[in-house]
Parts: structure tokens; sequence; C-alpha cells
């Protein structure tokens, strides 16, 4: 591990506090000695068709994701507890958490035998910022210098300073930059993937990258059926593969994965399917996954009424009124009892606005016992509210129907009914596009579902893009200065651990707020095969597919 | 003009006997009716379904069903709406006789509150399949060549509209006011060419039967032949598809509701609603899931039972078997 | 007998007009911007919006959009998916997996109504007729997920009988499960159909006289009978077929068969316009296909029924 100077102190520390809360040894750079299998064997796992070219700037959803991590390797990864560790960097550096210095490691190669240089990353990065090139990732490089969305304006920011050297102005100081690096927006790409300037398309459909694995060959991605990776030879870095290769097949749904594990055609899964949640762990005798992952699952009741097509809809979860029975509300719901019975302990229910996965999450903010179930208090606090203004209407939970979320909304509901004694209900909308156009549009007229996946373990990705004044996903209009203040205190803080004291501060204002109600931390959800070893899960739910040994 | 479908009636050569006035004195042939009741087919028919005890079971579950979709208060008092996780998958208990769901709601009386909207889905959608079904069939079958053509290339436009999407889009444009008259017309709509086509081939049979040229003989309209003579001789198929798709529009209306764009469940219970609800627990609690599918299954049999007694009334050859 | 096929397959032409036109307006009615949905639940940047809303051509007009996609489409091309690939190559992969598998699985519907249909209307009120209706009253009650599931769990998992999930290799032996469970969601109609028909005809008078002449049970039930009844069970085929073709969504997805249902209801769901309104194109040419067949087959089943020149 080498871990340099100020920049990478904060992260260093960061990982230490991680190591301790999971209790698992070994740091993100070491591979675990157990388990002899046979180094070619190649390991069978699910996957989804990537729903886009595989470029990194251009893949948003997991299908393509896990592809990508595989294939490529970024300036840093990150280990089974989130903790970063050097890949490709030899350093980061920075003096102010603003300006970075970027050290690229020698003699690492690409698959067809270019060399990963700073203008690996350079051009990478550059491509997927233009706005002409359309790229669903290009929000990851907006703090960078000359970033502009509503213009093509190269990234000013990124100068070369030699072969293996590139420094990185980013627009305001951000601590966790380095933090962030792990995420495939920001991997390099050969100069093969380049014409005139552009990544292809057609790089995307045979991507060739400098990761612990390469596609088969030519055309190893049967679209919508699996795609082929082995293990690549000319790969130095931390995630060094233990086995001969991957093979993703592509499931539409998650049982027809189960009942491929059940019946020993696939080693690993990474999904359960919801009807299985009973059962899974009996199934698979000990060889089943259930832990906390990084995403934060809530619904959110609009905080600034004057901001939606209908505002008499919200008119009572405004100002004092409003803070009232947002949290009777959230005192109303027994996420217990919700996690256990709906979702059969496949839900953690949440302390706060992250998730545990993350350094420096807490389970005990001051304010937590609002997402305590305390039917008592809930009543009184909504009689408080209603002698400001009597309560009229009904609740509802919009959610999107095409995700199975109708179980807990109608759980949630059916609770907050039995306790406040209002009309409680969901209210689904067919699919997922119409209720994101309903959302962003302010058309919206009833709460709604929001969650949370983080692209890089860290507390300020769960904050500062849903709950920062105008932030990019900001669905119920939050604005509150105090919050806004802490938030950039800490991103402007060096040292990570001093950071994260501002975020949990921050948190505690979203706890008296409540702009969204907090509800559980989803699981990742897996199982293997027997005679699969070392199988271990990483931050971001996807299994650590290079440790895997077989055989 | 030369009709496509028209079959054997235009270019038919063989000539048909009948016999002449002189050997039939038509004096000799009414004598015979002449004391008799006036009688038609479907007189014929309702003397002879009195006589069926299938009719009258049959007939009296549907009465059962239909008292049971009007007046559910009579059957329970329980609120269907009062869920308390607590009660997750509970066994039967005092005032749940059948259990309770993984929600903690009775399963009776959701299944009970349930009837009324899913018989009348049910049977609004093969009201609306059955006559633009037979309607279409019939005269494409009956007059064949541009109104065949015509009538059945529309049925292919219709069948072959992805469902889903079809459905989907409808009651996302209805979804401020979904209702059970919008989903029945939203999965009926993409379901009557099936009985068309049905109807049309047992025409095109029907039409070249002896009987019909006779008809045509006595100088009978196309449209009273049609009425009288091919229609009854060709519905039996129709009844059958019929009485089925009820069953079917029942669960597609769970189809819809699993897919989000059902009747909204606040204000709707069904058991379609329910069935897909309880999917989920198949492998540890199948009982969720089987008492809703017991009471559809009681519902489509009753129908199909009392089809089945009106084919075989309809039909003077089994009839005359018995 | 050609000219009628000629016909037939001119009359295609509006048949294939009108659909793309329903389905392309449907799909533009559906409310909401189908590009949000790419952003998971993080709202995109309206710049990158605007710029990818032209990219696929989605800020242009109903009609503009709609008669460019035509325009394309006579030169054989289908257009491009949000992910990228060709239609037509979409295309070119999904379809023979689902005529596979949509052919098995009428195949085994055929069998299974005949033979149980004609059991059923040549003992009618019988034991075996009893129970046939109400085993095909279960089937028509119990969603197929419901059968999927059975199916996967206990005859593939547990028993073994089976591979539970077909993925890459589209063999027969692998389509042959999901091709049961979809036989047996369709099944309970053409039984029905088949007794009934049956039943009618067995009263016919030329059943009669076929007895009367002396003949055989064993000849009149397959010669008589059995070929006097298959009209409206054809015609029930014919229709369940494109019912497969389309409406394998859940029974794709379960048994991952890399086929048209599942990507075209994915595509669906995403509002992809090029992909849905394709492959609804393909579907309906192959589904008037499949009825001209079926028209055709009519007259070789009842010689009565026969067409002009």
């Amino acid at each position: 591990m080498n871990l340099r100077k100020l920049g990478l102190a904060g992260i260093a520390l960061a990982a230490a506090g991680t190591l301790a809360l999971s209790g698992c040894a070994g740091g993100g750079g070491s591979t675990p000695s157990a388990g002899t299998g046979d180094t070619s064997a190649i390991i069978l796992t699910n996957g989804s068709e990537p729903q886009n070219p595989l470029i990194p700037t251009a893949t948003n959803e997991v299908g393509g994701g896990k592809i990508l991590d595989a294939i490529f390797a970024g300036l840093v990864s990150y280990g089974a507890d989130g903790s970063p560790v050097n890949d490709m960097a030899e350093s980061i550096e920075t003096t102010d958490s603003q300006n970075y210095t970027i050290k690229v490691k020698q003699g690492e190669k690409f698959s067809n035998g270019e060399e990963v240089n700073a203008d690996s990353f350079i051009n990478a990065w550059q491509d997927g910022a233009l706005l002409s090139n359309g790229r669903l990732n290009s929000y990851f490089f907006e703090d960078i210098e000359g970033f502009s969305y509503d213009v093509d304006s190269p990234l000013t920011g990124l100068a070369k300073v030699d072969d293996y050297t590139f420094t990185v102005a980013l627009s305001k100081p951000r601590s966790d930059f380095p933090l962030a690096l792990g995420y495939s927006a920001y991997y390099p790409l050969p100069a093969a993937a380049f014409e005139n300037g552009k990544v292809t398309d057609a790089f995307g459909e045979n991507p060739i990258g400098n990761g612990p694995y390469k596609l088969a060959s030519e055309g190893a991605w049967q679209h919508n059926v699996k795609i082929d990776l082995v293990t690549n030879p000319d790969y130095n870095g931390v995630r060094k593969a233990q086995n001969g290769g991957l093979t993703i097949t592509f499931y539409a749904t998650g049982d027809a994965a189960y009942a491929d594990l059940l019946a020993g055609n696939v080693d690993v899964i990474d999904q359960i399917p919801d009807a299985n949640y009973a059962t899974f762990e009996t199934d698979l005798e000990g060889r089943a996954i259930n832990q906390p992952a990084a995403v934060f699952q809530s619904f959110t009741i609009p905080s600034d009424a004057s901001a939606y097509s209908d505002p008499s809809a919200f008119q009572h979860w405004v100002g004092e009124e409003g803070k009232l029975r947002r949290q009777a509300l959230s005192m109303a719901i027994n996420r217990e009892q919700i996690t256990d019975v709906i979702f059969e302990g496949t839900r953690t229910p949440a302390k706060d606005f992250t998730s545990p996965t993350i350094a420096g999450w807490s389970d005990s903010l001051k304010g937590e016992s609002v997402l305590e179930y305390n039917p008592d208090e809930a009543k009184k606090l909504w009689a408080q509210a209603d002698a400001i203004s009597p309560f009229t209407g009904s609740f509802q939970i919009s959610y999107n129907a095409d995700g199975g979320h109708q179980g807990w909304v109608d759980a949630v509901t059916n609770s907050v009914s039995n306790t406040l004694g209002i009309q409680a209900s969901g209210n689904p909308i067919p699919t997922f596009a119409e209720a994101r156009t309903q959302i962003t549009g302010k058309t919206i007229k009833t709460a709604f579902r929001t969650g949370w996946q983080a692209d890089y373990p860290s507390l300020f990705n769960f904050l500062g893009p849903l709950y920062a004044t105008n932030a990019s996903s900001n669905d119920g209009e939050y604005s509150n200065p105090a919050f806004d203040s802490l938030l950039n205190e800490g991103a402007a803080t060096a040292d990570l651990g001093a950071a994260n004291e501002k975020f949990q501060e921050a948190q505690e204002i979203l706890l008296q707020d409540l702009p969204a109600i907090p509800l559980w931390y989803s699981n990742v959800t897996g199982g293997y095969a027997a005679g699969v070893n070392n199988v271990q899960f990483g931050w971001n739910s996807v299994p650590l597919y290079y440790e895997i040994t077989k055989g | 003009m030369s009709s496509d479908m028209t079959g054997a009636g235009a270019t038919r050569s063989a000539s048909h006997f009948v016999a002449s006035v002189e050997d039939a004195p038509i004096d000799s042939v009414d004598a015979v009716k002449l004391d008799e009741k006036p009688s038609n087919l479907w007189i014929d028919a309702w003397r002879d379904l009195r006589t069926r005890p299938m009719f009258w079971i049959s007939l009296g579950l549907i009465l059962l069903i239909l008292t049971v979709a009007l007046l559910p208060t009579l059957f329970t008092q329980t609120d269907p709406r009062a869920c308390d996780l607590a009660n997750s998958l509970a066994g039967p208990g005092p005032g749940a006789p059948l259990g309770y769901t993984k929600q903690g709601c009775d399963i009776y009386s959701r299944i009970i509150d349930g009837t009324s909207t899913s018989l009348s889905v049910g049977l609004i959608v093969i009201l609306l399949t059955t006559v633009t079904g037979v309607l279409f069939g019939a005269l494409a079958g009956f007059f064949g060549g541009f109104v065949d053509t015509v009538f059945m290339r529309l049925g292919d436009i219709f069948f072959s509209i992805p469902y889903i999407l079809a459905a989907v889009v409808i009651m996302s444009v209805f979804s401020e006011n979904r209702n059970i008259v919008v989903i029945a017309l939203a999965i009926g709509v993409f379901a009557w060419p099936t009985t068309a086509r049905v109807l049309r081939s047992e025409v095109l049979r029907v039409k070249n039967a002896d009987y019909i040229m006779a008809a045509e003989a006595t100088g009978l309209s196309k449209m009273g032949i049609l009425l009288k003579h091919v229609l009854p001789n060709s519905i039996a198929p129709v009844i059958v598809v019929t009485t089925l798709s009820l069953g079917a529009a029942i669960t597609a209306e769970a189809t819809l509701s699993f897919l989000g764009v059902g009747l909204p469940p606040q204000d709707y219970m069904s058991w379609g609603n329910e069935i897909s609800a309880a999917q989920r627990d198949l492998r540890t609690d199948p009982q969720t899931l089987i008492y809703p599918s017991i009471a559809l299954t009681l519902t489509v049999l009753s129908f199909i039972l009392l089809g089945e007694a009106l084919r075989d009334a309809l039909d003077p050859k089994a009839r005359a078997l018995r | 007998m050609l000219y009628y096929i000629g016909r037939r397959l001119l009359q295609a032409i509006p048949v294939l007009l009108g659909t793309t036109f329903i389905i392309y307006f449907m799909v533009f009615a559906m409310p909401g911007d189908p590009l949000l949905g790419l952003f998971g639940d993080k709202a995109p940047n309206p710049a990158l919006l605007a710029r990818l809303q032209e990219q696929y051509a989605l800020d242009q007009p109903f009609f503009v959009q709609y008669l460019n996609y035509l325009g394309n489409l006579v030169q054989g091309n289908f257009g491009i998916s949000f992910s990228g690939q060709p239609v037509n190559d979409i295309l070119a992969r999904t379809f023979p997996v689902t005529l596979k598998l949509a052919v098995i699985a009428i195949f085994i519907e055929m069998v299974l109504a005949l033979t149980i249909g004609l059991i059923s209307g040549l003992r009618k009120g019988g034991i075996f007729d009893a129970t046939a209706l109400v085993v095909s009253l279960l089937l028509i009650s119990v969603p197929i997920f419901v059968l999927c599931f059975v199916g996967q769990f206990f005859f593939a998992v547990q028993l073994g009988w089976f591979s539970p999930t077909v993925g890459s290799d589209t063999s027969f032996g692998k389509l042959l499960l999901p091709a049961i469970v979809l036989s047996l969601f369709v099944v309970a109609t053409a039984i029905r159909l088949t007794r009934a028909s049956v039943i009618e005809t067995a009263n016919a008078d030329f059943v009669r006289t076929a007895y009367s002449k002396g003949l055989s049970r064993r000849r009149v039930v397959p010669v008589h009978i059995l070929r006097n009844s298959l009209i409206p069970v054809t015609t029930q085929l014919g229709a369940d077929f494109g019912l497969l073709i389309v409406g394998a969504t859940v029974t794709e997805g379960i048994f991952n068969v890399p086929g048209v249902g599942n990507t075209l209801y994915q595509a669906v769901i995403r509002g992809e316009r090029p992909t849905v309104v394709s492959f609804v194109t393909v579907m309906v040419l192959l589904y008037l296909v499949v009825n001209i067949l079926i028209d055709l087959l009519y007259a070789v089943l009842d010689p009565r029924i026969r067409y002009v020149k």
C-alpha cells in the first residue's frame, strides 16, 4: 500500500475506521490466501445486459458497470470495505484539496499492448465531459475547471506534466476527490478507442481495457446472453485475478439466476429474488450473503411546496406544522417490523441518511430517535400539528410500479394509517421514466419513493447531490443554509475524519428537517455454490471476482 | 366480383334438389304444425334447459356470486383494509376464517370485497369482446369478400399490438380516473379479434351446410339466414371462448395491477390484486394465493357450466340424442 | 391459390402501416420522458438531456419522427436502440429463439388439446371429461408465474428433469420446459374448443351416415369426427401462436430465454420507440403469414371451403 501525503492521509484514516467497524482483516491491497483453487478455473456469475456501449463514461447502470470494473482499472480501487488503494496511480498528491498532482504507475499496459499513461486518463476524461458527446456520466467531471453543462468546453483544469504525470485543478476544494477516482467514469482509455478525437461506439462493443480481465475474444459480448472474460496477464495492479476468467451470464430476472445457482449452473450470484428472501439462507446452507450495502432508501415529501404545480398538495408539510408532521410520520413507521416481515431481514433499518458501509457512518447521531418507531410520540406530534392547522385529505406515497415496491409501500402506509388514524396508501406510477418525469417536472402531488446508491464510498456522496440547495438530485427542493455551509466546510476539509464530523453535524440538521424520511439500507443478498471459495462482496454490492477461487 | 373467402357458394355448380310443390303439397306439410304452439330455437332451448340439473346448479352458483358482489356486508363485517403486520401470514383465527395475508390483512374479507370488482371487470370484458367479436366475425365470415378483408385485417391490427404496451398506454392516459370500465376497455379492445376469428371460421364451415342452402331456397333474406340459421349453428365455439375469457379477463386485471396500471389499490380490491401480491410467498405460504384462486376458479366454473348447458340446449341434434 | 396468397400478402401492407402508426403513436403518447429513465434516481442536467433528445431525434414532432422511421424501414433499416445497437441485429438475435419456443409450445398444445379434447368430447359427461374440465379450469385460473415457478423449482431444480434456465444454449432440450409451461398456459381454451367441436361433429349427419355405412369407430373418429372438428381449434392455435410470440414476457424472463417477449417488454417500459415498433412490425408480418397458412388449412380440412381461382 502506497498512500502518500496529505490528500490520502485522510483516506488512510477513513480506511482504518472502516476496518475497525466491519471487523474485517486485510487492507484493500492484500489478497486473501485461504483457498487453494484451480487458477485457470472460469468463474460463472450473473449479470444483466449492459444498457449502453461499454464505454466507462457512458455506463451508469450495474449491468455494464460490473463488466467495466472487471476489464478496466482506475487510479485507485476499493477493497471489500470501501477502503481505497492505489491501482494505476503511483501517487495522488495535494496540498489544498483543490489542486491535485497525479502520477501514473509506469509499465502498466492495455490489453492491446498500449501503455497506460497520463494521456490515457486526460483523453478519456475530456471525451467524457464534452457536452456534445452526451455521456451519461459527464457530471463526474463537473468539479474540474473548464467543465460546462451548456456548451462544449474542454476541461482546462487537466494538464499533462510529463508522460506519466498530470495535474487536476478543481473549481472548488473537494477533499474526497481522490476517493471518487475509483469510480468507472474515471477509467483510462487507450488511443485505439478514439476516432477523430471521440470514443467510438464500436470500441464499446469490443472494449480494450487495463484491468484484471479482458474480453476472451473479439465478439465475446453475446448480446442478451453473456460475456466471456479471461484473465489479463498484463495486469499488475492490486486486483490480480486468482482464477482463469469470468463468464457473466445475463439474466432478465433474479428468479432465473437463483434457479441456476441451486441447480449448480452458476458459481456466484449477487441478487436473490424477493420470492426467496424467506428461504435462501436455508437453501444455501451457509453460502448465503446478506449484508448492508451502500444503498439508502427513503421517501421524499417536497420541502418547497411553491416549486410544484399543485402547492396545495403539500400545504400541511411545510413550515413548523410540516416539521411536526414529518417527525410524527417518521415515528409512525415500524421499520424493524417491516424490514423483518416484508423484507425477511434483507434490509437494515436506517439510522441516518447514508450507509453503514461508508467510513464515518454513525448509528447514534443527535436526533436519531426520530427514526425509531414511537406511536405515542407520533400521535402527540401529529396532534400538535393539527393544533396549528387540522390535517385534510390523505397521505400517499408514489412509486414506480415496475420496480417491485408495492409490498413495502403498502406496509409503510398501513403502519402510518394504523398509528396516526389517517388515510394512507400507495400510488403506483406505471414506469420509472414516468415517475421521474413527474418528479423532475414538479407535477407530482404526493410524497414519492427516493433512493440513492453511492458511486464512491463517501458520506458526502450521500448528502451533497441530494440535499444541498439546488443540487442535481435534490428532488424535494430542500434548502437550508446551515446545512449547506456545514457541507461546504466538510468538503473543503482535507482531513477526512474531520470532514466527516462536519458531515455528521450536517446530518443532524437533516434529522430535524426530514426533507426525506429515511427508511432502511438495502442489503446486498447473494450466494455461491459449494466448492467456490473466497467469495467477498465489495462495498458497492458487487462480488470481488478477482479473489474467487474454485475447484 | 371474385371474392376471397366466400367459398363454394359463388362457384358451386351442383344443383340442389328441392321437391316440387306437387310432390309435397304445402298444406300437408303445414298441417302437422297447425295445432302446435308456435315455437322457435330459443323456446325449444328454454324447454330443454329447465330440465337440466347442471343448469340450475350453475345458475345457483352465479346468483350466489352476484349476491356476494352486490351485498358484501352480508358475508363479512371485517374491514378488509384494516391490516396489521403483526398478523402477517398468521393462520385462521377468530374473525379471520382463512388467515391473514403478508400485509396482515384478513384474507376472507378481502376476497369477499374483491368479488364485485373482479366480476364486473370479467363481465364487461366478455360483453365487449363477444359483441364486437360476433358482429365482426359473423359479417366477415358470412359475406366474405371486401367485408371479410376489412374486418379481419382490422382484427389483425388489434391483435398484433402488444397487449402490455396498449394497456400501459391506455391506463396511463386515464391515470387520473381509472375505473372498472376503463380497465375492462383496456383489456377488451385487444381481445375481440380472437372471438371474431373463431366465429368466422365456424361461419365459413356452417354456411356451406345443406340446411343453409335449403333456407336460401325458401327465399329467406341474407340477414335472416345469418341470424336464424348460421349464427345459432356456429355459436358453440364462441360460448366456449367467452366463458373461458371470463377467467382470462379476471387474471388479466391481476397482471395489470402487477404492472402498476391496474385499478388504484386504495379504491378497489380485487382477486387479481390479491393473487399477484401473494406470488412472493408461493414457496412458504401458498394459501394466500390459493384462496383467491379458488374464488376465481369457482366463478369461471359456474359460467362454463352454464355455457355448456346453453350450448347443448341450443344444439337440436345434441338435444335429440338425450 | 397463388393469386389468393398474393392478394393476402398485398393486404399486409395497409395492416403494417396501420399497426406501425398505432404503435408509434402509442409509444409516443406514453407519459414520461424515456431519457429520464436512463439516469436512474439521479436527475440529469437539462443541457445534457436536450443533447440526448437531439441524438435520438426525440425532439422532433410526432409525424416527422414517424415518417423518418417509415423511410428507414422501407430501406430495411429498423433504427438504433438506446444501447447503440442496430435494431436489425436485435431482431435477428431474438426472433429465431422465440419462434422456436413458440413452435414447440404450439406443437405440445396441439397434441394435448386434440387428445384430451377428443376423448372428452367422445365420452362426454364421463370421469375423464370432468377431470379434464377441472384441470383446464385450474390452468386458466392460475397466473403464469405460478406455473413457471412450479415448473422451474420442482421439475428442474429439485427433480433435475429439465434445465432450469435456457441462456446461451437454445437447443430443443433446454427450451422444452418453458415450452411446456407456455402450452399449459394456453391449452385450456383449445381443449374446450376441441371438445365442443367434437361433440357437435359427432352428432352430425355425415357421422351417422359413416357409422351406418358400417365403417369402424377407428376410421370414423380420426377421419370423420376429428378432421371436421379441427377448424375452430386451428383458428385458436393460430391466435395462440401470435400470443406466444409477444406474450411470453414472464416465461422468457423466469427461464432466461433470450427472446422477443423479454426484450420487447424492456423496450416498452423504457419507451424505446424504434425497438418497440420494429418488433411489432416483424410480429405482425409473422402473424399475417400464420393466418394465411391457417386460412389455407381451412380448405384442406373442409373441402367445401375453397379459394376462388
